[in-house]
C-alpha cells in the first residue's frame, strides 16, 4: 500500500478529522488505490509543460472600491451554533 | 395529456395563450409529486404552499395584462447545493442540515426574476461528491426507469425529478459529469455549459476551477430556453466571462449538413459497455445520413484525465470544505475538549465517508513533499488534455462520444469500491478539465430498457453548435419521447 | 568570538481602502462586532471573492515607494490553515508570484546610512479578531476585520541590531503614510510586525536557529522584544547551544518572550493557486502612471527641507519622519518665515507634549496658524518666552487660540518703564543684602534680584528691559 495507516493519521490531523482504526485502514486502502492509479501520470513527460490552474483566458477582474451595506448582524449570526454578545462563540483558545 | 407531462416550452406556450393558469400547472405537478415522490425520492425539500403562492403571483401578473417572461410560471426545482434565501441549502450533508442562506445564488435570482415557480430543493451526492446520489446524508434517490438502480450523480435528484415529471426542468451542477452522467442514466437532456458562462456565485463550491451550473430538461429546446435564462456575466463571480451571449433557441435548426464530427477513439475503449458503444455508433451513423461528416480521431491524453481530475478536484475540495468547522454555521459536535477537538469532532461527525475520503486525498496531494508529484503534475496534465481538445477543434465542430460507460447500475453496487465508482465519470471529466461545454441526450435503451446517453462536446462558448446537433438528432429520433413506465 | 545579530521583519500594513479586499463591507475601525460583515467576508457556503481595484493600486504604490520591481504577472494563492478568526479556513494571499519584489529602504544608523533590502511585498486579506478576556471557557469571534486588505512587507535579514530594526520600522511607517496607502495606526492594529531573529558568529562558523516572534503590536514592544531575544541568542551562541527554531510571543507586561505552543502544527499551509480568482497582469503604462503620481517621499522631503528652509540635517530628519509633522511645519511656513523658530517649537514643546500624552503628530490639537500666532506674540514682545511656554501648555490641553489665552489671563508683557521702575525700586528696598552683594562685585546677585522682580510681576516683565533698568538703578 502506498499510504500507511500512520500516514492517514497525519493527513487526517491536517484535515482536522479524527478516524476510528477501521476508518484508518479503509482510507489507507482506498487512498492507496487511487494514488496507484494516479501514479500513471508520472509516466508522462511534462518537463516543458506549463501547469493550467485556470482554463479561462481572463485576467484583471476587479471591482471598484465602494462600500455597500453589510448584512444585518442578527441574520449573520442566525446560522451560528453558539452566539454571545454579538459574536460567534467558540471554545477558549489557549496560547 | 396530463399537464405535468408537458415539456417546459409546451407548458409555457399554454400559459402564454392562457389555456392554463400557473396554478393549474403547479397543481398538476404537485399532485404528480404526491403520487410518485415516495418511490423516487428526488427531493430533499418541498414546499407546495410556497409554490402555489408563487404560481398565484404569476397568474395575477398575467391578469394584470403583463406578459409572462420566458420560463415564468413553470414549476421547477434546484439542486440543493445552490443557495436559496430563507430556504435550507444542505448539500445533502449533515454538516449543513440546518443552514439557511441569507442570500440567493445568482442563478436562483435569475430564475426568480423570470418568475419561475420554485417547488423545492433536490437530492444529490453529499457536497456533489459521487456518481450515484448514494452519498446523500438524507436519502437515496431511485432511478425512475428502475427503482432498484441509481439515478447517477451527483445531480441524481435533478435528473430523476425531470425523468419522473416531478418538475418541468431542474438545475444541476457539473464538476466531473454530475449533470451529464445522471441525465444519461435517467434518459433526459443535461448540459454543462462552458466554464465561465454561468455564474457560480451561490453554488456551494466543490472544485472551483471545474464546477459549472447547467440545466436538466425534457428536451433540447427546453435546454436552450433554460440556458438563455442562466448564462451571462456576473459581477459577483470573477471567473464569469463578460461577452455577448446568443439566444440559444435560434440555434435549434434541424440541419447538420456540413457539420464536422470528430469521434475520439479513446472514448470507445476498455470499460465502455458494448450496448452503449453500439447505440452511440448508431447515432453517429445517423448524423452521417443526415449530411454531417464524421471521422475517427484521437485525444491521446484522455486516459490520464480521470487521475488528473481526481487530484485537482479533491485538492480544491479539501480547501473549499475547510470552512465547515462548527464556528459560523452548520453542524457542531455536542461534546469536545477544546477548539481543535471541536473542529475534529464536528468535521468527522458532520461529513460522510466519501467527502472525508476526498478531503484527505486533496490534502495529501497539496501537502509539502507531494505537491509536485500529484497536484502540480495534474495541472500539467490538464494542459496536455486541453491541448488535445484544441487540436481536435481545429478540425471538428463537435466531438461525439458516450456520456457514461454504462447504463444505470444497481443501488449499493459500487459504494464500497471508490475506484469503480470514479470510473463512471471517465467520459465526462475530460470536458471539465478543459472547461468545455457538452450535452448529454438520450440515444436509445439497452437490453434492460435502461436509457443510454449520447454526449456532444463543443468548442468553448459554442453551445449553439452543440444544441443544433442535439436538436437535429432529437428531431429525427424517438428517444426523448420514451418515458419510464409508471410504477 | 565576535557575534552578529541578524534581524528580518515581516510587516503587515492594512490598506486604507474604503471597502474590504473581496467584498463591499466597510473597513472602518471600531464598529460594533460583526456589523461590517456579509456572506463573502464570513466565508458562507457559495460565496466568491471579487478583488478591490484600489487595493491593488495601493499595493503597487507601496511597492514603488519601497523601490521594488512590480510584477507584470502576478496571481493570488490560498494559504490553508484552521483558526476560528479565519472564516474560510484559508487566507487569500500570494505565494510564488508576489506583486512586488526586490526593493530597499535606506535608514540612518550610528555608523551612518544603511540600506535594508526588501525581499517582497505581497497582498493578502486580514483575519478577524478573537476576544479572549471575560468569556470564561470561551473566546468570541468578531469578523469586522476579516477581509480588510493588507500588504505584507518582507525584508532580508539585513538589520544587525534592534535599534536598526526600530529605525527601519519608523522609516517604513513614514513612507506608507506619505503615500497615503495606510494610516499605520499600531494601536488600531493597522500596522503589525513579526520578527525573525538569530545570532551568528562573525566568521559564519556557527549560528543559532531563527526565532519567529509574533504579537508585536507596537514599535516599542517590537524593539524591546528584539533586545530580549538578541541577548538570549547571543548567550546561547556563546554557550555553544544554538536555540531550537521556535515561535515565540512577546509578553509586554512581563517584558519577556514566551514560546508559543506549536502543538501538532507542522506548518503545512498547502498553498495553491486561488481558483476563484484570475491572474493580475499589470501593463507598463499603468505602473508608470502610478510611479509618476507618487507624492514626495521622506528622503526627498528631507533634502528639500534642508535646501528650501535652510534647516539643519537633524531638524529636517525629525520633521520629515512624520508626514503630519512635516505637513504642519510647511503650513506654518506659508504664514511665517523663520523656519528654525518653527522647527524648535515643533521638535521641542510639540513633540514633548505629544509623547507625554502618547499621541501622534496627526493629533496636534490646534491649527498651524495658532502656533505661528504664539511665535509672533513672542517676536513682537507681547509675551515673554517663558510665558509663551505656559500659553502653549494651555493651547495643547484645550486647543485654544493663544491670543484669547493671553487676553483672558492678562499675560501681556510689562514693557512700561515707569511700571517696571516701581517694581525694581520695591525689590531693591526689600533685598538690601543682595543689593550689597552685587555692589561688592558678586554679579550673580543680579539674577536673584531679576527673579524677585519677575515674581512680583507674575513673570510678565519684559526680561530685557527689566535687566537693563535694574542694572541702571543699581549703579
Amino acid at each position: 500500500m502506498r499510504i500507511k495507516p500512520e500516514e492517514v493519521d497525519y493527513i487526517a490531523a491536517l484535515s482536522r478529522l479524527v478516524l476510528s482504526d477501521q476508518e484508518k485502514n479503509m482510507y489507507a486502502r482506498h487512498l492507496s488505490e487511487i494514488l496507484e492509479h494516479a501514479e500513471r501520470l508520472s509516466e508522462l513527460d511534462t518537463d516543458d509543460v506549463e501547469p493550467t490552474a485556470h482554463v479561462l483566458p481572463l485576467k484583471n477582474v476587479f471591482r471598484d472600491d465602494q462600500v455597500k451595506p453589510s448584512l444585518e448582524r442578527d441574520i449573520l449570526l442566525s446560522n451560528a451554533p453558539e452566539v454571545e454578545n454579538g459574536c460567534f462563540k467558540v471554545p477558549r483558545i489557549v496560547e | 395529456m396530463e399537464l405535468y407531462r408537458l415539456t417546459a416550452h409546451e407548458a409555457y406556450e399554454k400559459l402564454k395563450k392562457r389555456e392554463v393558469s400557473a396554478r393549474e400547472l403547479a397543481q398538476s405537478v404537485i399532485k404528480h409529486i404526491e403520487d410518485v415522490e415516495q418511490s423516487i425520492g428526488a427531493y430533499i425539500h418541498l414546499d407546495f404552499d410556497a409554490a402555489l403562492k408563487q404560481a398565484d403571483d404569476v397568474d395575477r401578473h398575467i391578469d394584470e395584462g403583463h406578459e409572462v417572461p420566458l420560463l415564468g410560471g413553470l414549476p421547477i426545482a434546484i439542486k440543493d447545493n445552490m443557495c436559496t434565501e430563507g430556504i435550507a441549502t444542505t448539500c445533502a450533508s449533515r454538516m449543513l442540515a440546518d443552514f439557511v442562506p441569507p442570500y440567493d445564488a445568482t442563478v436562483v435570482r435569475r430564475l426568480k426574476e423570470r418568475q419561475a415557480v420554485v417547488l423545492g430543493k433536490l437530492n444529490m451526492d453529499e457536497f456533489a461528491m459521487g456518481s450515484s446520489t448514494e452519498t446523500s446524508a438524507f436519502k437515496k434517490t431511485k432511478n425512475p426507469w428502475d427503482t432498484d438502480r441509481v439515478p447517477g450523480g451527483s445531480s441524481g435528484g435533478s435528473a430523476a425529478a425531470v425523468a419522473a415529471d416531478e418538475a418541468f426542468f431542474t438545475l444541476g451542477s457539473d464538476t466531473g459529469g454530475s449533470i451529464r452522467q445522471p441525465a444519461s442514466l435517467c434518459g433526459v437532456v443535461g448540459m454543462k455549459p462552458t466554464y465561465g458562462a454561468v455564474s457560480r456565485y451561490g453554488l456551494v463550491a466543490f472544485a472551483s476551477s471545474l464546477d459549472q451550473i447547467g440545466p436538466l430538461t425534457k428536451d433540447v429546446k427546453d435546454c436552450a430556453m433554460v440556458l438563455n435564462a442562466i448564462v451571462g456575466h456576473d459581477p459577483y463571480d470573477a471567473t464569469s466571462v463578460s461577452r455577448s451571449y446568443p439566444d440559444y433557441t435560434s440555434a435549434l435548426i434541424d440541419d447538420v449538413k456540413g457539420i464536422k464530427i470528430g469521434v475520439p477513439k479513446e472514448f470507445f475503449g476498455q470499460g465502455i459497455n458494448e450496448e452503449v458503444k453500439s447505440a452511440v455508433t448508431k447515432a453517429i451513423e445517423l448524423f452521417k445520413e443526415m449530411g454531417a461528416d464524421y471521422e475517427e480521431t484521437s485525444l491521446p491524453y484522455t486516459d490520464h484525465a480521470l487521475s488528473a481530475y481526481y487530484l485537482i478536484a479533491s485538492a480544491e475540495a479539501s480547501s473549499n470544505l475547510g470552512r465547515y468547522d462548527g464556528v459560523k454555521y452548520g453542524y457542531r459536535a455536542a461534546q469536545y475538549d477544546d477548539m481543535i477537538d471541536m473542529y475534529k469532532k464536528t468535521r468527522s461527525e458532520g461529513f460522510g465517508s466519501e467527502v472525508k475520503r476526498r478531503i484527505m486525498l486533496g490534502t495529501y496531494a497539496l501537502s509539502s513533499g507531494y505537491y509536485d508529484a500529484y497536484y502540480l503534475k495534474a495541472l500539467k496534465v490538464r494542459t496536455l488534455i486541453t491541448r488535445d481538445f484544441q487540436r481536435a477543434f481545429e478540425k471538428y465542430d463537435v466531438l461525439v462520444v458516450p456520456t457514461s460507460p454504462t447504463t444505470a447500475f444497481k443501488i449499493g453496487e459500487r459504494l464500497d469500491n471508490p475506484m469503480e465508482m470514479y470510473l463512471s465519470d471517465v467520459c465526462t471529466v475530460p470536458v471539465n478539465i478543459a472547461g468545455l461545454p457538452a450535452i448529454s441526450i438520450p440515444c436509445g435503451l439497452d437490453g434492460r430498457g435502461l436509457p443510454i446517453g449520447l454526449q456532444i462536446i463543443g468548442k468553448a462558448f459554442d453551445e449553439e453548435t452543440i444544441l443544433r446537433v442535439a436538436y437535429a438528432f432529437e428531431s429525427n429520433t424517438p428517444y426523448h419521447n420514451q418515458k419510464p413506465s409508471e410504477r | 568570538m565576535e557575534v552578529q545579530t541578524l534581524i528580518g521583519l515581516e510587516v503587515h500594513a492594512e490598506l486604507a481602502t474604503e471597502s474590504k479586499m473581496f467584498c463591499s463591507c466597510s473597513t472602518e475601525f471600531g464598529a460594533e462586532p460583526n456589523t461590517h460583515c456579509c456572506p463573502i467576508c464570513t466565508g458562507m457556503p457559495g460565496v466568491l471573492p471579487m478583488p478591490n481595484k484600489k487595493a491593488i493600486e495601493y499595493a503597487v504604490k507601496a511597492g514603488l515607494a519601497l523601490n521594488c520591481d512590480i510584477s507584470e504577472f502576478s496571481k493570488m494563492d490560498r494559504k490553508n490553515y484552521y483558526y476560528p478568526d479565519l472564516p474560510k479556513a484559508y487566507q487569500i494571499s500570494q505565494y510564488d508570484l508576489p506583486l512586488c519584489t526586490g526593493g530597499y529602504v535606506d535608514i540612518e544608523t550610528e555608523d551612518g546610512p544603511k540600506r535594508i533590502r526588501i525581499r517582497r511585498v505581497h497582498m493578502e486579506e486580514d483575519a478577524g479578531k478573537l476576544l479572549h478576556e471575560g468569556w470564561g471557557n470561551n473566546s468570541l469571534v468578531d469578523y469586522n476585520r476579516a477581509g480588510v486588505p493588507l500588504i505584507e512587507i518582507v525584508t532580508e535579514p539585513d538589520m544587525n541590531s534592534p535599534a536598526e530594526a526600530g529605525a527601519f520600522l519608523d522609516k517604513l511607517k513614514a513612507i506608507l503614510q506619505y503615500i497615503e496607502v495606510s494610516d499605520c495606526k499600531m494601536e488600531e492594529g493597522s500596522l503589525r510586525c513579526d520578527v525573525n531573529i538569530n545570532a551568528r558568529a562573525d566568521d559564519k562558523s556557527m549560528a543559532t536557529a531563527i526565532t519567529e516572534m509574533k504579537n508585536l503590536n507596537s514599535f516599542k514592544a517590537a524593539v524591546k522584544a528584539m533586545e530580549y531575544e538578541e541577548k538570549r541568542h547571543r548567550e546561547a551562541l556563546l554557550e555553544g547551544d544554538p536555540t531550537v527554531h521556535e515561535t515565540r510571543r512577546w509578553d509586554d507586561a512581563r517584558s519577556v518572550t514566551v514560546a508559543m505552543r506549536s502543538k501538532e502544527e507542522a506548518h503545512d499551509y498547502r498553498y495553491f493557486p486561488e481558483p476563484d480568482l484570475v491572474p493580475i497582469a499589470l501593463d507598463k503604462s499603468y505602473i508608470k502612471s502610478i510611479r509618476e503620481n507618487l507624492p514626495e517621499l521622506p528622503d526627498q522631503r528631507y533634502q528639500r527641507f534642508i535646501s528650501q528652509y535652510g534647516l539643519p540635517q537633524y531638524d529636517a530628519g525629525i520633521l520629515t519622519s512624520s508626514k503630519y509633522l512635516a505637513d504642519y511645519f510647511e503650513q506654518c511656513m506659508t504664514i511665517y518665515d523663520n523656519a528654525k523658530t518653527v522647527s524648535n517649537w515643533l521638535m521641542g514643546d510639540v513633540l514633548r507634549a505629544l509623547n507625554e500624552n502618547g499621541k501622534d503628530p496627526s493629533d496636534i490639537p490646534f491649527p498651524p496658524a495658532y502656533l505661528v500666532d504664539l511665535i509672533k506674540y513672542v517676536d513682537d514682545g507681547t509675551i515673554s518666552i517663558s510665558i509663551a511656554k505656559k500659553v502653549f501648555d494651555e493651547m495643547f490641553a484645550n486647543g485654544t487660540d493663544p491670543g484669547a489665552i493671553i487676553k483672558e489671563q492678562g499675560l501681556v508683557q510689562i514693557s512700561d518703564e515707569g511700571e517696571l521702575l516701581g517694581v525694581i525700586r520695591q525689590v531693591i528696598q526689600e533685598n538690601a543684602p543682595s543689593v550689597a552683594d552685587y555692589k561688592a562685585g558678586k554679579k550673580k546677585a543680579l539674577g536673584y534680584l531679576v527673579g524677585q522682580a519677575m515674581k512680583l510681576t507674575k513673570g510678565k516683565a519684559n526680561p530685557q528691559l527689566l535687566n537693563k533698568l535694574l542694572e541702571r538703578e543699581l549703579n
